[in-house]
């Protein structure tokens, strides 16, 4: 895992970029604070952990080609768990590795059934959407007092309130406090962010990146391209659950709508949006559609308007128009566009400079496996 | 058995699709550091005899032996650890990478990072991609995908080199080199190459095997090959040499 540093690859100029993203988010964390305004500080606390999800979903589809359509599972999963340890322990510190360890184990017995099975993509996208959707209706029916673990009872469609939030390890009177919780959830996230980044930069990380290329070449190699595929789904699956657990400290409630479909589709909209292969894409991506959602949703369009409708369009919109997804596009229009989509690409990209990795495979990879999803098309690839 | 210098063989090696046999109960089996070559008309069963070598279809009957150990039930990537190299017919390549990531991930497989940049930077420079280390293979020509492919197969130090078509695209330049790297290659591998140009065959050859209908027809040398009347009806005859 030395391999950030060697020469000629890619992500090395990208060194710069990730700086820049990573330090914009310290100044944020550092500024946010100072401001007085614990409101904003709780709305940003909501983002943070949803970013988080994005860049979860982002690593496993934008870099390891795993089109998972029910990444909310895991995000469902690490909430429970750490609703149910905490409940049970009455102290945070176990139940937040719990919230990672639980998702990870699942998705590492699911994804040994996939991969190992040799199942293609369009199976694998059926699959986690048809298991996603049996946790939501399986924690759905578990109101009765006989679904409980431990003293812990799982409430079916009530939900589960008044989770207990973060303390201080080893001290369970000790909360954190909403500047703490604040500060911790943007650690997470830019720890999850450069995590992720120096993965990539990895050994591991371009290996991962040339499965998602060629298979078959990866396997010729003396790849064994299920390992780093269950790999990649576990990592993904343990941030998922991280951001589960960041959820809950914010609104201090789990529900089965953790494992709703609406979720399920979203967080893919995220990484549509901002751009299949890059971290940054989704993050913007998934801030963006979090807030209008939010104007929608409090009525402040002046009402009316469906939100999924107001989705499904822009959802339309950038696979007609901007299939690349927002940063892809704009790392185009920088290099090749007229004078104006320089400037402005010049512009936002300087200020967040990241250039994803292997740089036209995305484009690629994003239309095969859109594909994979809405029809048959595309899933015999790896079979070559 | 690997001490009798045999260092792969196939018994009765058969590959069904539905009603088409492809590969029909072959029994083949070549030499350490021999150079065999692979001729026949299209779709007499060539490629598929390399894929099932290489396990990306898993033969109907039949096993596989290299160097001794039956690698029938080994899957394509436990193959290429045991040191079974493979070109493909069409250059399977990482085309969204570098040409030096495209090496380096093969050299990596082998090697710490240090050593597989060395090894990287010497495999370049032995298939002359040296002006195109860092661009996109996918931009690349179709004859220097080629010498890429060539490259990554290379860099594994296979023990036995499958070459399909190697020369598939090449000027007539790259042809000569192609020919200097296979005897060079030789030195260090066992190759089987499969080709159509006939000169470039002659070039190479020891011992060619014609295959035809998914079976061996023959197997001789390339001088009582180019004379025997059963090859030159079913595939000589028609592009006559």
């Amino acid at each position: 895992m030395t391999g950030l540093l060697a020469s000629g690859w890619r992500f090395d100029s990208n060194r710069h970029g990730t700086w820049a993203v990573a330090g914009v988010m310290v100044v944020l964390l550092f500024i946010l604070p100072v401001l007085d305004d614990p409101l904003l500080l709780l709305q940003v606390r909501y983002y943070v952990s949803m970013i988080v999800l994005a860049l979860s979903m982002a690593f496993i589809w934008g870099f390891g080609g795993i089109m998972c359509f029910g990444q909310s599972m895991f995000f469902g999963l690490g909430g429970y768990a750490y609703a149910i340890s905490v409940g049970n322990i009455g102290e945070s510190t176990a139940p937040f590795f719990l919230a990672m360890i639980i998702p990870a184990i699942f998705a590492a017995i699911l994804g040994y059934f996939m991969f190992f099975g040799r199942l293609n993509d369009v199976y694998v996208a059926v699959i986690t959407l048809a298991v996603t959707l049996a946790l939501y209706y399986f924690i759905n029916s578990t109101s009765g007092d006989e679904y409980s673990i431990g003293k812990a009872r799982l409430m079916g469609f009530n939900g589960i309130s008044s989770i207990r939030k973060f303390n201080w390890p080893g001290d369970p009177k000790a909360l954190l406090s909403a500047n703490h919780l604040f500060y911790f959830s943007m650690g997470l996230l830019i720890a999850t962010y450069v995590g992720l980044k120096m993965l990539l930069g990895s050994t591991f990380g371009r290996v991962v990146v040339a499965v998602k290329e060629n298979e078959l070449r990866a396997e010729l190699l003396g790849y064994d391209v299920r390992l780093y595929k269950l790999t990649v789904f576990v990592i993904g699956a343990a941030i998922a659950g991280l951001a589960g657990c960041l959820s809950i400290n914010y609104k201090n409630f789990i529900s089965p709508n953790a494992f709703h479909l609406s979720l399920a589709a979203q967080i893919i909209m995220w990484v549509l949006v901002g751009g299949v292969g890059t971290l940054l894409g989704p993050m913007i991506g998934c801030v963006v559609l979090l807030y209008v959602s939010f104007i929608l949703g409090t009525g402040a369009s002046g009402g009316g308007l469906n939100t999924y409708l107001i989705f499904g369009l822009i959802v339309m919109i950038f696979v007609l128009a901007i299939p690349q997804g927002i940063v892809p596009t704009l790392r185009d229009w920088r290099e090749q566009g007229g004078r104006y989509r320089r400037a402005i690409a010049g512009a936002v990209l300087n200020l967040a400079e990241q250039l994803p990795a292997p740089g036209n495979v995305h484009v690629r990879a994003f239309g095969e496996r859109l594909l994979g999803v809405l029809g048959p098309t595309a899933g015999d690839r790896t079979k070559g | 058995m690997a001490e009798d210098g045999i260092i792969l063989e196939t018994r009765g090696l058969t590959m069904r699709f539905g009603g088409v046999v492809a590969v029909n109960n072959v029994d083949f089996s070549m030499k350490e550091g021999e150079l065999r070559c692979l001729i026949g008309p299209n779709g007499a069963g060539k490629s598929t005899f390399f894929k099932c070598l290489t396990r990306q279809y898993k033969p109907s009957t039949g096993q596989v032996f290299f160097r001794g150990a039956d690698i029938t039930s080994d899957i394509t990537f436990q193959i290429a650890r045991r040191g079974i190299g493979i070109k493909t017919q069409v250059p399977s390549v990482f085309d969204g990478l570098s040409v030096h990531e495209n090496i380096w991930l093969s050299a990596r497989r082998h090697h710490k990072t240090r050593e597989a940049n060395r090894i990287t930077d010497q495999i370049i420079e032995r298939v002359g991609l040296g002006h195109a280390t860092k661009k996109l293979v996918g931009q690349l020509a179709h004859g220097e995908r080629q010498w890429v492919e060539l490259g990554i197969v290379l860099t594994g130090e296979p023990k036995l080199i499958l070459l399909d078509e190697p020369t598939a695209g090449m000027t007539g330049d790259e042809v000569g080199r192609t020919t200097e790297l296979i005897r060079e290659i030789n030195r260090q591998a066992a190759l089987i190459v499969v080709e159509h140009d006939m000169q470039f065959i002659k070039a190479i050859a020891q011992k060619v095997t014609v295959f035809h209908q998914g079976q061996i027809l023959v197997e001789d040398t390339m001088i009582n090959i180019m004379n025997n009347q059963q090859v030159r009806d079913v595939y000589l005859g028609k592009h006559s040499v």
